[in-house]
């Protein structure tokens, strides 16, 4: 069944920023049409992977680590990008397995949803427990509204 | 006189869940020390279980490792019947051996295909696989998600199942919800024999060791929840008693506990032992597949592992099947518990062999005290020992493919070690008072 348009919030909410792609999945819940599917994932490879199956349109929201500021957004378009991420790694992903090993093996398999759209959130810590670091909590209505504009304009 | 000497070291050691290092010192041709060690901090589990209610152990314990929660939560509701005098068996009995197969499939397949199956085709990872196995990846990616899906229906969710609780279920699934897991389980049953016959067709390095294996056995079934502890070396005990035959060290290089036997030194849990100790208890399918892929009724080379795992994946999917074709949803989901003091005792087969667990609860149903001995803690100085014996004969190799030969020899055990850090040992010296 190909369901359109997924929306996929990444992260481990108990370990400070790496929440964060979670919290714009659930903002967005209430931002986009009820026909789209938001969902949270914990970001192992395989399991993600295995729910972008049948996908059109894949928005991918996880935090990143690349040394730039605390809630820094990037938006990598897969197509547009020439599928390449840039070298930036993404956050606690299941022991070492998480959303760069998913969309490199995804593009080596050919199965990757014909349109994905990373937006990376640059972390200031991933302590357990944590509260959110004010700017990437700051960063989570902002990433929101970019990802609900943009499935605005693909329906 | 002045030794020729050559360190193997790797600072961290990748496929492997967790963080990890290990470090193999060769003098004159002679391995002079092999250690592991692992540096994840440690994670208090048994001690903030403390004052927890009963209840609360499955969802607490579940938290220690994303790949087997399963296990951790067959584990620790087993140990608090035992101490709440309460047996389950039946459906819910069945159900609880079909999540177990579907973890099982679900963390086997992960390491055989995208962790182990790297190391005998000769690629860095399974990305690098994937560019030229697209077919072999794809398919265990499908076989995986089998796995994904009864914990899914049963656990309520792929990871961290929430639906387990101490006397059974919140909810049990109905026959007709557990129809299109049977189809998928057809297919996935398919994919797991294709699976042996792949991995049998690697090359294994020649090495053997006479290894005490250690797993649980039940006279009627191959184990998943329940059985006496025994090994190839005679013992047959209760669980009750392992505490009197195993015991928990530890060593300043890890962060993790190590176990040994008493009188014996060393074990082996896990896949293997787990084959050795029970082979005539796999179902027909199972049995005729090993055969074929090479493997007796016992197996002492690690590197064959990756053959037992599959074996078992294919069990696993065999089992799940029969337990589907024979349920009956129960009337009720759980039998009633009523809190009391007591000890409790329970081992089950993690994907990664025997995990034990044991607790001491209050009147109130508290918990005061709580014990886990997780696999990989059990399997490290099996791990040490396989290194220390087997690299001696592989000093010809260069520098590269001796330190791969060594990385592949600690991944044969799929180490968690994310699980085995989560002990507590906590010292506390009063400098003031003189």
């Amino acid at each position: 069944m190909t369901t359109g348009t997924l929306i996929v919030g990444i992260g481990n909410p108990d370990r400070g920023d790496d929440g964060v792609g979670r919290l714009v999945a659930r903002r967005l819940k209430a931002m986009v049409a009820p026909e789209v599917r938001v969902v949270e994932h914990d970001g192992e490879a395989a399991s993600l992977l295995a729910c972008l199956e049948g996908v059109r349109t894949a928005f991918l929201i996880d935090a990143c680590v690349s040394g730039g500021a605390p809630g820094a957004v990037r938006r990598l378009n897969l197509d547009e990008d020439g599928g390449a991420l840039p070298d930036l790694q993404f956050g606690l992903s299941t022991h070492g397995f998480g959303l760069a090993e998913a969309i490199a093996l995804g593009q080596a398999l050919g199965n990757l949803p014909p349109r994905t759209v990373v937006f990376a959130i640059e972390a200031g810590g991933f302590e357990t427990g944590a509260a959110l670091t004010p700017a990437v909590a700051d960063a989570i209505e902002t990433v929101a509204g970019m990802v609900a504009d943009e499935v605005m304009q693909d329906a | 006189m002045v030794g020729k000497t050559k360190t193997i070291k790797v600072d961290y050691l990748a496929r492997v869940e967790g963080e990890g290092a290990f470090k193999v010192v060769v003098r004159d041709g002679v391995v002079e020390s092999a250690e592991l060690a692992i540096f994840e901090p440690p994670r208090f589990f048994e001690a903030f279980m403390r004052g927890r209610d009963f209840s609360e152990a499955p969802d607490i314990t579940a938290r220690i490792c994303g790949i087997c929660p399963v296990a951790y939560q067959m584990s620790s509701v087993h140990a608090m019947e035992d101490a709440l005098g309460v047996t389950v068996d039946g459906p819910l009995r069945d159900l609880r051996r079909l999540i177990y197969c579907g973890e099982w499939i679900e963390s086997h397949t992960l390491h055989v295909y995208m962790l182990h199956a790297p190391d005998f085709l000769g690629y860095a990872g399974a990305i690098d696989m994937a560019r030229d196995h697209a077919e072999v990846v794809r398919k265990g990616l499908a076989l995986k998600k089998a796995g994904n899906d009864i914990v899914n229906l049963v656990g309520g969710r792929e990871i961290h199942p929430i639906n387990v609780k101490v006397g059974g279920f919140y909810r049990t699934p109905t026959r007709r919800e557990l129809e299109p897991l049977a189809e998928t389980l057809k297919t996935a049953r398919d994919l797991a024999l294709e699976t042996v016959k792949l991995v049998a067709g690697f090359d294994f390095p020649d090495r053997e060791r006479d290894y005490v294996n250690v797993s649980l056995s039940h006279p009627g079934e191959y184990p998943f929840n329940e059985g006496r502890i025994v090994s190839n070396g005679g013992l047959d005990i209760a669980v009750a008693d392992y505490d009197k035959h195993f015991r928990e060290i530890h060593v300043e290089r890890s962060t993790a506990l190590q176990a040994e036997m008493l009188g014996v030194g060393s074990y082996l849990v896990g896949p293997i032992s787990r084959y050795n100790l029970n082979f005539d208890r796999l179902s027909p399918l199972a049995q005729e597949a090993a055969r074929e892929a090479g493997l007796g009724p016992v197996c002492n080379n690690p590197f064959r592992s990756i053959i037992v795992r599959s074996v078992e994946i294919l069990y696993a999917c065999d089992e799940a099947l029969r337990i589907i074709a024979d349920y009956r949803q129960p009337d009720r989901p759980a039998v009633e518990i009523r809190p009391r003091a007591g000890i409790g005792y329970a081992a089950t087969e993690a994907p990664r062999g025997l995990l034990y667990h044991r607790y001491r609860l209050e009147e109130d149903g508290s918990i005061a005290e709580a014990q886990i001995v997780p696999p990989t803690s059990q399997n490290q100085p099996s791990i040490e020992e396989d290194l220390r014996s087997y690299v001696g004969g592989w000093l010809d190799l260069d520098d590269e493919a001796l330190q791969h030969r060594c990385e592949q020899t600690v991944r044969n055990y799929d180490p968690c070690i994310s699980c085995s850090t989560h002990f507590l040992k906590l010292e506390r010296i009063d400098e003031t008072s003189r």
